[in-house]
């Protein structure tokens, strides 16, 4: 590691990155994040919020919401991303996932409707051709002043970086757990029956700063947290 | 995984239902059922094999299969690990074994004891 991103680690030392202590178990970490914790301590005091988690069904996140009197939607975007039937080809004869199909059957949801959003590693896993759809779905299904959470993995991360699923244990603690292969049958809002699998999420793409900031160009503003584990969390308002 | 206790109604895996469901007794359902299933005051368990796409209604509900529809519970509902849902959850108590999948809304309205 060179000096200077040795001195660019020493400035960030101390913000959040894993604990390294493995929760009882099976393949569990514990992480520190300062996104989390911002985003804590702004719902700390409301009442009512109604929140959107886009990783796997956590019972963790839907006790941690439903147990302080909110609502909680869960909804496995990446999962639904491996529906076989969103495979289609663009002008090119490429194979892309139909975005419109995907956003037929995912995230339908009244405009407006969500104080905070937790994508998660969403975007560093998500198909190419989701990624923008998505972020611009997730817009305006976000109320005015609501907060989208995300994490996404610095070049440092490596290529084989493992896709965790994220459990809210604490103020500012996350517990991060490797997705294993899962297969569902789900009937989307369409009324056509979709089989997908989950096998072990691919990193797709490495974003930098510029590529995010570009990402989320319609929200009003965006914050950087740099973490010792090379994920960069990034919180945004709209 | 919970087994149907004797004496309780049962509809088998081989048995498809299409319309509204009722009853004022407990229920365990391992068939298919389409349309809308109203129990209240009694418990559902959607076995293994079951497959329901109805709107449920009942105090108490157990998923282990597949449901898809708004799950209304005046008390509890359990999904298990091997559960599938798809809809809108309102009841007092939730409980959520890992594994289980769940694309919906979960609203939890407690009544406190007076």
């Amino acid at each position: 590691m060179s000096s200077v991103t040795q001195t660019f680690m020493k400035l960030f030392r101390g913000s959040s990155g894993p604990e390294a202590i493995p929760a009882q178990g099976s393949q569990k970490l514990t992480r520190r994040s300062s996104g989390l914790g911002e985003l804590t301590r702004s719902w700390e005091a409301a009442e009512d919020l109604c929140v959107l988690d886009l990783g796997s069904t956590s019972p963790a996140n839907i006790r941690h919401f439903t147990e302080h009197g909110h609502r909680i939607y869960s909804e496995d975007l990446l999962t639904a991303s491996t529906d076989p039937e969103l495979l289609t080809k663009d002008e090119q004869g490429n194979v892309i996932l139909d975005s419109r199909k995907f956003l037929a059957d995912n995230l339908v949801y009244p405009a407006a409707h969500f104080d905070f959003v937790l994508c998660w590693n969403l975007p560093d896993y998500l198909d190419e051709s989701l990624v923008k759809p998505v972020v611009g779905r997730l817009w305006s299904v976000l109320k005015p002043g609501g907060m989208l959470l995300a994490f996404f993995h610095t070049r440092d991360a490596g290529p084989d970086s493992p896709c965790h699923r994220f459990h809210i244990v604490g103020a500012d603690i996350l517990e991060m757990q490797k997705i294993v292969m899962r297969r569902e049958a789900r009937r989307g809002p369409t009324g056509a029956v979709h089989t997908a699998i989950s096998d072990g999420f691919q990193l797709q793409r490495v974003f930098n700063n510029r590529h995010i900031e570009n990402l989320f160009r319609d929200f009003a503003s965006i914050k950087f947290f740099l973490a010792r584990d090379n994920v960069r969390e990034v919180l945004v308002v709209r | 995984m919970s087994t149907p206790a004797s004496g309780l109604a049962q509809i088998g895996k081989s048995v498809v239902i299409k319309g509204e469901l009722s009853g004022s007794e407990d229920l365990y359902l391992d068939g298919q059922v389409e349309g809308s299933i109203a129990l209240k005051g009694n418990s559902l368990t959607v076995g293994p094999n079951g497959q329901v796409k109805a709107s449920v209604d009942a105090k108490a509900i157990v998923v282990q299969g597949k449901l898809e529809g708004n799950i209304q519970a005046s008390d509890r509902v359990d999904l298990r690990k091997s559960a599938t849902v798809t809809g809108d959850i309102t009841a007092q108590r939730i409980s959520i074994e890992e594994g289980a999948f769940l694309k919906g809304k979960v609203d939890i309205h407690r009544t406190d004891a007076k």
